[in-house]
């Protein structure tokens, strides 16, 4: 294979096609920067999922005395509204020491359950003073009306659920708390943004194969008269397609690197710095530029395999060799 | 060289064949002009002998291979050993002389350094020594013939299939192409070559075959355009 010969049909063939090759390679670029963008989502996703879930507790609240005091009104005021508040769940009182001792061993038995730890009501307030004692509401608050709670903490955070089913609604539970839902809700929002990105990038594919496959039909039409020769003098098929194959490689390729650069850009821009989401949300752990570059092979990759792809299939259609 | 066995060759949506139960045996070195009116097979029979068709009835040997066969990935391989010259040239108007000879050495992956002896080593066989540099387009009909035999000619081919190459020459021009086909059969090529050309096929005397309306009507040595006898 004479390489130099290769090369200089391709650089030919591509020059012929400029607008066309332009197009593919916008069109190559943007679908893989949208494709490159929702392998990222997914990263941070899992990695806000990790975070989070690692520190969510299920918390178990215990009813108090102005738990109780809340629920017997209640019950005195509108008969019918239990289970509409939570004062209602206590109207058998605060919780007894019983009850603690008997929630206790039965989270402990859980295989679930990786630690339990009790709060009580001083330590709460403690902490609340803690986290909140600048503001207004917290200089009203006394001991008293935090609740005792035991923190859990599970083995497989994912599955929560189990908890709250199992102690939700027991006597002298106020309630049964994990953070999860709020985190789900997130979660299930960045994953339609994630499908959305997916759709859309499927939708450029479409067309930047199309683009290929049109492409490939003018260039090999434009070529007709070298490819005939080849074809008489005993070239081989391979030999004949290699050039157009190429052409889309390289177009694809320099796609990809377009593409590459973008997921560059937007993690120093958006994440990094300019817009700096990491600095400006603490609380958030970002992806970093690790999960960029594992990234960036796999989107080189199919930028180059993707349209030679679609042009061999091309040429079995629009070349005879 | 060549062998048909009753070879019959139909195509689609047509209900005449196009050749019809043809038998012959063209033997290495020899010289044979295939002759008939438009539509009589000739280009068919060309055809199968390149394999750019297969035959519908009957067997095509083509130096010593049965084409039907012969896979698909074989025919590259095997038209290396034929050498083809048209009616209209068929050379890359954007390349020079030298690069059309080259093309032919280039695309079957032959060493550079073989293609720079080659070349020259062809187009002074040709008559075109010194022209190395120009445009097809600056040459003259004749000339660019030339250019075409010499890229048809470059790989040595056994067999040299050349389908009316004087169709769009005047008669004198056409006598300097005969002689240079003549001297590359004398190199002990075998040249085919379809023509209409009554006044060159008397001239040469040579093996003549005559198809009509795909049937091989006449296979005659040392024979005339027209019955004659």
């Amino acid at each position: 294979m004479r390489a130099q010969f290769v090369m200089s049909e391709i650089g030919v063939g591509l020059r012929r096609n400029l607008t066309m090759t332009f197009a593919v390679i916008i069109s190559v670029a943007l679908s893989l920067a949208l494709f490159g963008g929702s392998l990222l989502m997914r990263d941070q996703v899992s990695a806000m999922k990790g975070y989070w879930y690692d520190k969510v507790n299920v918390s178990i609240y215990l009813c108090n005395e102005a738990d109780a005091k809340d629920s017997a009104d209640a019950k005195g005021g509108q008969a019918g509204a239990a289970g509409g508040g939570g004062g209602a769940v206590c109207s058998k009182g605060a919780v007894t020491a019983e009850q603690k001792k008997s929630i206790e061993t039965d989270l402990k038995a859980m295989d679930l359950v990786d630690s339990v730890h009790y709060e009580s009501s001083d330590e709460a307030y403690k902490h609340y003073k803690e986290r909140f004692g600048h503001t207004a509401l917290a200089s009203v608050i006394t001991p008293d009306q935090m609740p005792d709670s035991f923190r859990v903490k599970l083995k497989q955070p994912e599955k929560y659920k189990v908890i709250t089913s199992s102690f939700a609604g027991r006597d002298g539970v106020q309630s049964v708390e994990d953070q999860h839902n709020q985190l789900d809700n997130l979660f299930g929002m960045l994953s339609a943004l994630n499908w959305a990105a997916l759709g859309i990038m499927l939708i450029m594919l479409v067309v930047a194969l199309l683009l290929i496959v049109n492409t490939v039909r003018v260039s090999a039409f434009s070529r007709r008269r070298e490819t005939g020769i080849m074809r008489l003098v005993g070239a081989s098929s391979f030999y004949i397609q290699v050039p157009f194959i190429m052409e889309a490689a390289f177009a694809g390729l320099i796609g990809a690197v377009v593409a590459c650069g973008m997921l560059g850009v937007g993690q120093y821009f958006v994440i990094d710095h300019g817009v700096a989401l990491r600095a400006k949300m603490e609380l958030i752990n970002f992806i970093g530029w690790d999960s960029v570059l594992t990234k960036l092979p796999l989107v080189l990759a199919i930028g180059v395999l993707m349209p030679s792809l679609a042009a061999f299939i091309a040429l079995r259609k629009y070349l005879k060799v | 060289m060549i062998r048909f066995d009753s070879v019959s060759k139909s195509y689609p949506k047509q209900n005449r064949p196009a050749l019809r139960d043809v038998s012959l045996d063209i033997a290495k070195g020899e010289f044979v002009f295939l002759v008939g009116s438009s539509g009589s097979g000739k280009s068919t029979f060309l055809r199968l002998v390149l394999r750019e068709e297969r035959a519908s009835h009957g067997q095509v040997h083509v130096l010593g291979k049965d084409l039907a066969k012969l896979s698909n990935w074989k025919v590259p391989h095997m038209r290396r050993q034929l050498g083809t010259v048209f009616q209209d040239f068929r050379l890359l108007p954007n390349k020079t002389v030298a690069e059309n000879v080259a093309f032919a050495q280039e695309v079957i992956g032959k060493p550079r350094g073989e293609i720079r002896k080659a070349v020259p080593q062809v187009l002074e066989l040709v008559g075109l020594g010194g022209k190395e540099g120009r445009m097809p387009g600056e040459l003259s009909g004749g000339e660019q013939q030339r250019v075409a035999i010499a890229r048809a000619f470059v790989n040595r081919p056994a067999l040299l299939i050349a389908d009316e190459p004087t169709g769009n020459l005047d008669p004198q021009t056409s006598v300097g192409i005969m002689k240079l086909l003549d001297r590359i059969n004398r190199t002990g090529t075998t040249v085919i070559m379809a023509t209409h050309d009554q006044q060159i096929v008397d001239q040469m005397r040579k093996r003549v075959i005559e198809l009509e309306q795909g049937r091989l009507v006449r296979d005659q040595s040392r024979g005339v355009y027209g019955y004659q006898h």
